[in-house]
This record gives structure tokens, C-alpha cells and sequence, in this order.
């Protein structure tokens, strides 16, 4: 009993038909296998229609290949009207040829059997329907009614297999719902025919917030991620999340960026973050952790850059206003579009969801900064693990798109020491403490760099003052009981200032009588100059007599030798005698 | 298959309409249309009118008819319609489905 006109037809191994659903295609591999059958099981609720209508509207809206929806618990009215809310319209599509709902109604108190049957009737249904438009995909939705609607199960299992085997040579992409069962996957055990492709869809409470994983049980033929993928459906349809298959093979930046506060980044080797790490900010209540917050998101605005603030505990009205008092005004950025603040409660929604939500709104509007403020409140909405598993998974989300991420804290009391909450300092290249001190019965902040991957950073305690021209970082005194913070530092301020005026005094002091002596000295030295000065004048005056004495001496033997040569000739010998002298 | 239909006296009002769903002639819709014609012989002499729908050449009626199993019989007139699939061996089952008022 073959059904005319359809012609067997061969595809080859491994080839694929995207679904077009946000990140399902990634853990595939590139879809769902062409021309084959796959079964996508779960509980009631689970979204199994949603997604098996998403993967038709997408193959005819983006892949030009139409589809044929046969529903068998819903109305062609009823799924027309629950996927508008998710923006398709199936109206539309029908009218271009690109769609055909069928719903197929069984209802078992009207049907009697009596004797031999087979469902031949489906087969012609499907067969118009997937020939009337041409159509390469086919979702029946969900066969397993036809169990309860139809009393002989040895017949439907016998016209099941022959249906599936029917769709492979019809070369159509089928999708094949069923509800999920005790101890396996369909109540049916509808795995033991489509054996292909099995995608299990979870929708799991724990308390009291819901979370939606997607697995792929098996995929023959094709490597595929094995994960549990959370997923949610919102506005924009199904999406999963393929997050978990990053890796660690992120590019790292040598770029710094501020954080916001001079004295901060001169705390990490001068120039602050790196762009792109990972920097967690941990403190106990009240140490002005989300001021530093705001100053990070400044300054990335302040560079033109977009920044993403997510806040668990105070509206975006709440935060400009508080970060107002400081000094910093965060409503032109949000005017501006640079900053935008999502502010919801923990509890909105589950762990998953949020991850979902943030990863596509980090994924649409690529900001440069991100910062979660805190993310410890998530632990209202999830266990510790599945906490810290989602954070790996949005930190290298962060890395892989050279996000800088700036995760908040928040330290009960008593623990403010080197452990956070969720155990996620690991996964993080900075860490900054924020911490009270309480001396001197004042409570002041301090803080320290307590780790920074890849840089030279302070190993100072700072003290953390919030003005109101925002975050100052003060050096700290060590005083002989250890750390002085607050007045017990402006105390010891003063006290060294006391000092150090003293010192100074007493420096002038000897400064001026250094000065006294050297000009005693100056002017002794100017006395003996002096005397040396006539002492050498009159050296000089008593030698030029001398001279003058003896030149005279000199003129008056002259004058003698000649008066005596003169009377010679009266007496010869004694002026003989007189020149052999 | 050709369409057939019986007329007889009227002992009543009522006048059936069955509507014999198939896909060709196999063996079960052969079957279903003789067992029918028996049924309708024996307890509606005179008052029925059976058609004979083939889906193979009329494929769109699968749909019109919300027809899925194969052979179907649909009683359309008296109201409400009913259905009974299967070729209607069982002749206690059939005439239970069709709701014959066995008198």
C-alpha cells in the first residue's frame, strides 16, 4: 500500500538541517540529521511543541525549507494562537505555502473498532500535506496520543515503525514528540523506532524555581556536546545555551583599564585591570563595594566604552541616586546609552535563566564591561555548584569576547576573609578585599589587593574613604598595635605632624647659628687679609728705602773714589796701596 | 470501487448515510465494504446509502474528514456521526459503533 508519488530518496550520511534555534545548531553540529526522524521527548510542559515549531518556522522563514505540522493534541486555532505570543505567525506562513498545520483529533469515545485497520489515512494526510507545499520537514506532535485514542497497540506499533520508515524514504526531517515515561524516555518507548536522534528536554523545580535543560541523548553518526544545556523560551522563541563548550581559548590583553579610582589603579602596577580579566570584589555589607562598582562603570563610560551593570539589589533609580551622594553621576551615561543598569531580584527567575538572559544581552549590545553586583545573591535561586558552574560559564563567556567582568561579593559576616561564598576566587585574575576595620570603637574600610594575575600590585593595606567627591584610598599607619584607621589616624597625623614641625624648628635654629659663625669667621678672615695686606705694604716700603739707601750709598763712593783720584799726584803711594784693595 | 446505494421502503424516518472510508482496494477495505453491505442488508434493508471514499484519489478529504485509520466508516446522517474503524468483522462491535437499535 504505497502512497503514490513519493519517490524514495537517499540522503547522504551526517548531513544536517539546521534548526535555526539560537545555539542548538552549535551543540549539534549543525542541526537536526537530514531526512531522518528525531525524537525529541520530555514531560509535560517541557516546550517539545514550542521547539519542534520553532525548528519548522525557521527552516521555512531562514532555510526555504516548508514544513508540515501535524498536531494531534492541540487545534490548528489553539497553536496558532500560543506561538503568536513568540512572534510567528503560522496564519501567514500557510498563506505562502510554506506551512501546513493538520491537526489529527482521536478521541476514543467516539471511534469503535471492530476488526483489522491500519493507519493508511494518516499516511495520505501527510502525504498531501508534505506534497501540496513541497515540504522538507514534518513535526508530529505528539503521536503517542494515538495510544490512548486507539485501543490496539499492536497494530500502532506495527504502523509507527512503518510511519518512520515511511518519512526516511519520503526524505523528509522529522520531528517526533513524545511524553516523557517511567524508567524511559517516551511512554511508548518511541526511541526503539526513531532511533537517530534522541533530544531530551527537561524542566526541572528545585526549590521552587524552574530550569529548562536540553540533552542530547544521541545522535548517531555525529559528534554532538553531551552536556545538559539549559534553555529557555522567551519572547524571541527557544534558545539554548552552548555556553558550557567554551573553553579556555580566549586571547588575553596586555590593554589596561582604569578602575574607576586613581589611588586603585596605582595599587595594581599604575594602570588597573587588565581588559578582559576577570576582577572579584568581595567585602561584607556596607564597604562600598558597589561605589566601586559605579566608579568602574564610569570610567568605563568615560572612555566612550559600553558598560553593563546588573543589579540584585537596588533599582537603577536607587543607584544613580546613591552614587549621586559620592560624587558620581551615572545618568547622562544611561542617557546617553553607554550604561545600562538591569536591575531584577534573584528570585525573578532561575540560575539558568539568568545566565540565558545575560549572555544575550551581553551578546547584543558587546559591551566592553560587565559588572554583577552581587553575585552571591544568586545563591537564593541555586546550590553553591550550580552557582559556581554558572559563573564559569559566563566568565568565559566575559574572556571569550574580551569582556572586562567585575563581580561583586558579598560577605556574610565573620567570613570576610580569603574564601568567598561560592567558591569562585579561582576562577577570577583579580581579587580586591574590601574589609572593615573596627579599632579605636570606630569602623572603618580598608582594603587590599589580595590577588592580580599578571601584574605587579601593592601589597599594602589602603584605607578606603568614600567622599563625597567619591572613593579615596589613604595609606594606612601602622601604629605599635597594628593597623590605625579612622581618628586614631588623624591622631597619629597630627602627632607626626607635631614631630615633624619640631624638627623643622630645630633645624632653622641650627641653621641660624651655623650662619652666625660663619660670619664671625667671615669677618676674622677679613681682619687677617687685612693685616696681611700691611704687613705686605710695609715689606714692600721698607725694601724700597732699603734700595734707595744703598743706590745712595753707591752714588756717595763714587763721588769720594772721585775727589781721591783727583789728589794723587801729591800722594802716589797711598793711592797705590788704596786700589789693591 | 464504485459508488453504491441501496433504496428499499422506508419503515422509518430515518435515513442512514454511511460514509466508507479507503485506500484502494486492499483486502481489509474489500473486506470492511462487504461486511458493511451485510450489516446494512440486515438491519437497515431499504434505508442506507453508502459512498465509497477512496483517499487515494481524493487525499484532500483525509484531512476534511479528520480520516485516519483505514478502512472508516462514517455514519453522517443520523446525527451524531460516528465512526468505526477497522473492516468490521466483528459484526456485534460494528452494529454497536454504527448504533443500530437492534429491535
Amino acid at each position: 500500500m504505497a502512497v503514490l508519488g513519493s519517490e524514495p530518496v537517499r540522503t547522504k550520511e551526517l548531513e544536517k538541517a539546521p534548526t535555526g534555534i539560537d545555539g542548538f545548531d552549535e551543540i549539534t553540529n549543525g542541526g537536526l540529521p537530514k531526512g531522518r526522524p528525531s525524537l525529541v521527548c520530555g514531560s509535560a510542559g517541557c516546550g517539545k511543541t514550542l521547539f519542534s515549531m520553532e525548528f519548522l518556522v525557521r527552516g521555512a522563514t531562514e532555510f526555504g525549507e516548508p514544513g508540515v505540522f501535524v498536531a494531534f493534541e492541540e487545534t490548528e486555532q489553539d497553536l496558532h494562537k500560543n506561538v503568536a505570543s513568540l512572534g510567528f505567525d503560522l496564519a501567514d506562513l500557510e498563506q505562502q505555502d510554506l506551512l501546513r498545520v493538520d491537526h489529527i483529533h482521536v478521541e476514543r469515545s467516539e471511534i469503535e473498532e471492530t476488526g483489522e485497520y491500519d493507519l493508511e489515512g494518516l499516511f495520505i494526510r501527510l502525504g498531501f500535506a508534505i506534497d501540496s507545499i513541497g515540504a522538507k520537514r514534518v513535526v508530529l506532535d505528539t503521536i503517542e496520543t494515538l495510544f490512548s485514542g486507539l485501543s490496539n497497540p499492536a497494530i500502532l506499533r506495527s504502523e509507527l515503525r512503518r510511519l518512520f520508515y515511511w518519512l526516511k524514504e519520503k526524505g523528509v526531517t522529522a520531528v517526533i514528540t513524545g511524553e516523557r515515561g517511567e524508567g524511559q524516555l517516551t511512554r511508548q518507548g518511541l526511541e526503539e523506532y526513531v532511533s537517530d536522534c534522541v533530544i531530551l528536554l527537561d524542566h526541572r523545580v528545585i526549590d521552587q524555581v524552574s530550569t529548562r535543560r536540553l540533552r542530547v541523548v544521541k545522535y548517531r553518526g555525529s559528534v554532538h556536546g553531551t552536556n545538559e544545556y539549559p534553555f529557555l523560551i522567551d519572547r524571541d522563541g527557544f534558545s539554548v545555551l552552548p555556553v558550557t563548550t567554551m573553553g579556555l581559548h580566549h586571547g588575553t590583553s596586555n590593554e589596561r583599564v582604569s578602575s574607576g579610582v586613581a589611588s586603585l589603579d596605582e595599587m595594581l602596577g599604575g594602570e588597573g585591570y587588565f581588559r578582559g580579566s576577570s576582577v572579584l570584589l568581595s567585602g561584607t555589607a556596607g564597604t562600598g563595594k558597589s561605589s566601586l562598582s559605579a566608579h568602574f562603570a564610569d570610567a568605563t563610560c568615560r572612555r566612550g566604552e559600553r558598560c553593563l551593570y546588573f543589579a540584585f539589589e537596588e533599582s537603577q533609580a536607587q543607584i544613580v541616586r546613591n552614587m549621586r551622594s559620592i560624587g558620581l553621576d551615572l545618568q547622562p551615561w544611561i542617557d546617553q546609552g553607554l550604561l545600562t543598569i538591569i536591575a531584577n531580584r534573584p528570585m525573578h527567575y532561575g540560575l539558568e535563566m539568568h545566565l540565558a538572559t545575560m549572555q544575550r544581552l551581553i551578546l547584543k549590545s558587546n559591551p566592553s564591561a560587565v559588572i554583577i553586583d552581587p553575585v552571591t545573591n544568586l545563591n537564593a535561586v541555586g546550590s553553591e555548584g550550580d552557582v559556581n558552574a554558572m559563573l564559569v560559564r559566563l566568565v568565559d563567556l566575559l574572556k571569550n569576547k574580551g569582556i572586562t567582568g567585575l563581580f561583586v561579593s558579598l560577605n556574610t559576616g565573620g567570613s570576610y576573609h580569603e574564601s568567598t561564598e561560592i567558591g569562585m576566587s579561582s576562577l577570577m585574575d583579580t581579587w580586591l578585599l574590601v574589609r572593615d576595620i573596627e579599632l579605636g570603637g570606630e569602623r572603618n574600610r580598608g582594603m587590599y589587593v589580595l590577588k592580580s594575575r599578571g601584574m605587579n600590585h601593592s601589597n599594602q593595606i589602603r584605607e578606603f574613604l568614600i567622599t563625597s567627591k567619591g572613593i579615596q584610598l589613604q595609606d594606612v599607619y601602622l601604629g605599635p598595635e597594628g593597623v590605625l584607621t579612622g581618628s586614631m589616624r588623624l591622631a597619629q597625623q597630627e602627632r607626626e605632624r607635631d614631630a615633624q614641625a619640631q624638627a623643622r624648628e630645630e633645624l632653622e635654629r641650627r641653621r641660624a647659628l651655623a650662619e652666625q659663625r660663619r660670619k664671625a669667621l667671615q669677618a676674622q678672615i677679613l681682619a687677617l687679609q687685612a693685616e696681611i695686606e700691611t704687613e705686605e705694604s710695609e715689606l714692600v716700603r721698607t725694601e724700597l728705602m732699603e734700595q734707595r739707601r744703598l743706590e745712595r750709598l753707591a752714588s756717595a763712593r763714587d763721588q769720594m773714589a772721585l775727589s781721591r783720584s783727583k789728589s794723587t799726584r801729591s800722594n802716589g803711594r797711598e793711592s797705590g796701596s788704596g786700589e789693591t784693595k | 470501487m464504485s459508488d453504491e446505494s441501496g433504496f428499499g421502503v422506508q419503515q422509518d424516518s430515518e435515513e442512514w448515510a454511511l460514509t466508507l472510508y479507503v485506500a484502494g482496494q486492499t483486502p481489509k477495505s474489500l473486506a470492511a465494504y462487504a461486511n458493511l453491505k451485510k450489516i446494512c442488508e440486515q438491519y437497515l434493508s431499504g434505508r442506507y446509502q453508502i459512498e465509497v471514499v477512496d483517499l487515494l484519489t481524493n487525499p484532500q478529504l483525509a484531512k476534511q474528514d479528520q480520516i485516519l485509520a483505514i478502512p472508516t466508516l462514517v455514519r453522517k446522517a443520523p446525527a451524531p456521526i460516528r465512526k468505526v474503524i477497522g473492516d468490521l468483522s466483528n459484526t456485534e462491535k460494528a452494529v454497536a459503533g454504527m448504533a443500530i437499535e437492534v429491535g
